[in-house]
């Protein structure tokens, strides 16, 4: 045995990189890992910025009723699609991501290494946060530039706080999603089904007053609708003060903890296919 | 490196290892040689730190793998039998993601130059072909200058020239002075590697030697064939026990005093001018031992 061969029987303290520094350097490869992918490139951002262009340009003249006053529907529309994008990144894409890193080995592989769990999880949902936000920013620019939709500078800390809890919630969801998978081909087509309908009875695509109020009652369940209209609140020029839509972001906050739980009593570093 | 007595491990009813004991030790090559679903895998994540077993005990460099730290698993390298590498990422960076998750990491290049991707580094790992993909693997497995490593089943779906150079690679790993653990059911993967050779069968060690004398491999008779001459019938060979392996008169003779036995029989042969010309000696193949241990009971 080499002197270097003993001497490495102690662990050097100094010489470790520090935990936060190691959630960076993850991150860094997280990011680049989704940018690169040519999937996520498309169905992440571009569908999101698409649907705003189609809804807002073909309906977007139009008004409609929204608790009981009228409101122009482009104005609707751009916190519909930032709930879309919101979805997109914390939960379609994470969904994705673990399951075919899961399924691939990836993750089991990583798991092999010193590299602490935490680090892993947190880089990952840092990585869906930084996309939402990014996503959300460019959705409220353009809405702004091409459309002319405001967002008042009184409801923009509820809407960004909005945006935060959105995807914490469903990050957490995704982890818990992830669990019931077994396998990567089927990850794209179960996410997908299940989303898809929840965005038309949300409101994200149609407005909820062209719903039935059985379609509304069903909707509300589930957390879409509640980032939808916390969102909505601070668009709507009919609200006053800070926008803070406490009720919606508490059943939020409740399906993440719910999402949480589940995840941390199924989830998976190895595949589950085989 | 590696102590393990009376390892169980049973899922829902089914034993799929059934009191396993192995002793690995520092710098050999240890090969865990045995048919799909004899429980190589199985035994493998417990060693690993990735299946809890559920009775033996099990210890790697000294710990527990269930309650293996990071220390631990900086110390410890693995190849898992089937997982793709990032394949958005090029060779390079794939390297450097996982040499940071390491206080004391080899050098990148150095270790894509190890593995010999030197030409490849700057390909996204989703553009390798398999055998490459497979290099990338050990790479991360061995970016921690780790002192032992696993290799589960490393060559599987390889071309022959890709078991090749996966082979001078593991072979390199010895005089790297690391410890390797490599499961497989190649039988010339193991003879081409193995230091030592455990043969599992369900569940159970059923030998274990070097590649020479596994199964009693070098105290067996010797086996000589070839074909009889035309015209020859099998009872005027000078040899008693010699049989007929097939139709075509392949002759097969199983002795374990082989010089006498050659002698007589080219005694034979030249005084009635017989010109033998597919005459081969050998000791049984390992594959012979091999198939041997693990043949189904009839």
């Amino acid at each position: 045995m080499s002197t270097s061969e003993v001497a490495r029987h102690q662990p050097p303290p100094s010489a470790r990189m520090s935990d936060v520094r190691l959630v960076a350097h993850q991150l860094r490869y997280d990011l680049l890992l989704v940018l690169r992918d040519p999937q996520s490139r498309f169905f992440t951002f571009a569908l999101p910025v698409i649907f705003l262009i189609l809804l807002t340009s073909l309906f977007g003249n139009g008004t409609h009723f929204v608790n009981g006053h009228a409101i122009k529907n482009s104005t609707y529309y751009v916190p519909g699609i930032c709930t879309l994008g919101v979805v997109a990144t914390s939960f379609v894409n994470l969904v994705i991501t673990i399951t075919v890193q899961r399924e691939s080995g990836i993750l089991k592989r990583r798991r092999s290494t010193p590299v602490p769990a935490w680090v892993l999880i947190a880089s990952r949902v840092l990585t869906s946060a930084i996309l939402a936000i990014v996503l959300v920013a460019v959705i409220v620019v353009l809405g702004r530039i091409i459309y002319g939709v405001h967002l008042p500078g009184s409801t923009l800390p509820a809407f960004v706080l909005g945006v935060v809890v959105g995807a914490a919630a469903f990050c957490c969801l995704a982890f818990a999603a992830a669990s019931f998978i077994r396998n990567e081909d089927s990850a794209q087509p179960i996410i997908q089904a299940i989303i898809l309908p929840l965005y038309f009875i949300s409101g994200v695509f149609v407005p909820k007053d062209q719903l039935s109020t059985t379609l509304q009652d069903i909707g509300n369940v589930f957390p879409v609708a509640h980032l939808n209209s916390a969102l909505f609140k601070a668009f709507d020029p009919a609200t006053t003060g800070s926008g803070l839509a406490g009720t919606d972001l508490l059943i939020l906050a409740a399906w993440g903890m719910g999402g949480l739980i589940i995840a941390l009593w199924r989830f998976s570093w190895s595949p589950q296919s085989s | 490196m590696i102590e393990v007595s009376g390892l169980r491990m049973s899922y829902d009813g089914f034993e799929a290892v059934q009191g396993v004991d192995l002793r690995v030790s520092r710098g050999e090559i240890f090969t865990f040689l045995g048919p799909n679903g004899a429980g190589k895998t199985t035994t493998v994540e417990i060693l690993e730190g990735h299946r809890k077993r559920t009775a033996g005990d099990v210890r790697v460099l000294g710990e527990d793998p269930e309650r293996a730290d990071r220390w631990w698993r900086s110390r410890v390298g693995v190849v898992l039998q089937s997982s793709r590498v990032e394949p958005q990422l090029t060779v390079r960076e794939c390297l450097e993601l996982y040499a940071g998750y390491y206080s004391a990491p080899r050098s990148v290049q150095e270790v894509i130059e190890l593995v010999g991707l030197k030409k490849r580094s700057e390909v996204r790992c989703g553009h390798l072909s398999g055998g490459q993909q497979r290099r990338v693997d050990v790479a991360l497995a061995l970016i921690g200058d780790p002192e032992l490593v696993f290799l589960d089943e490393p060559t599987t779906g390889f071309d022959p020239a890709a078991r090749r150079s996966a082979w001078e690679m593991i072979d390199g790993l010895r005089q790297l002075g690391k410890t390797v653990f490599l499961t497989t059911h190649y039988m010339d993967e193991a003879e081409a590697l193995a230091d030592r050779i455990v043969v599992i069968k369900a569940g159970v060690i059923v030998a274990e030697g070097t590649p020479t004398t596994l199964g009693g491999r070098d105290r067996a008779a010797y086996q000589i064939t070839f074909s009889l001459p035309e015209g020859v019938e099998i009872d005027e060979l000078p040899v008693a026990s010699a049989r007929e392996l097939d139709q075509s008169g392949k002759v097969l003779i199983e002795s374990g005093q082989v010089m006498p036995t050659l002698r007589s029989l080219s005694d034979w042969a030249i005084g009635h001018q017989y010109n033998i010309s597919d005459l081969l000696v050998r000791r049984p193949a390992l594959e012979d031992v091999y198939l041997a241990l693990t043949e189904a009971p009839k």
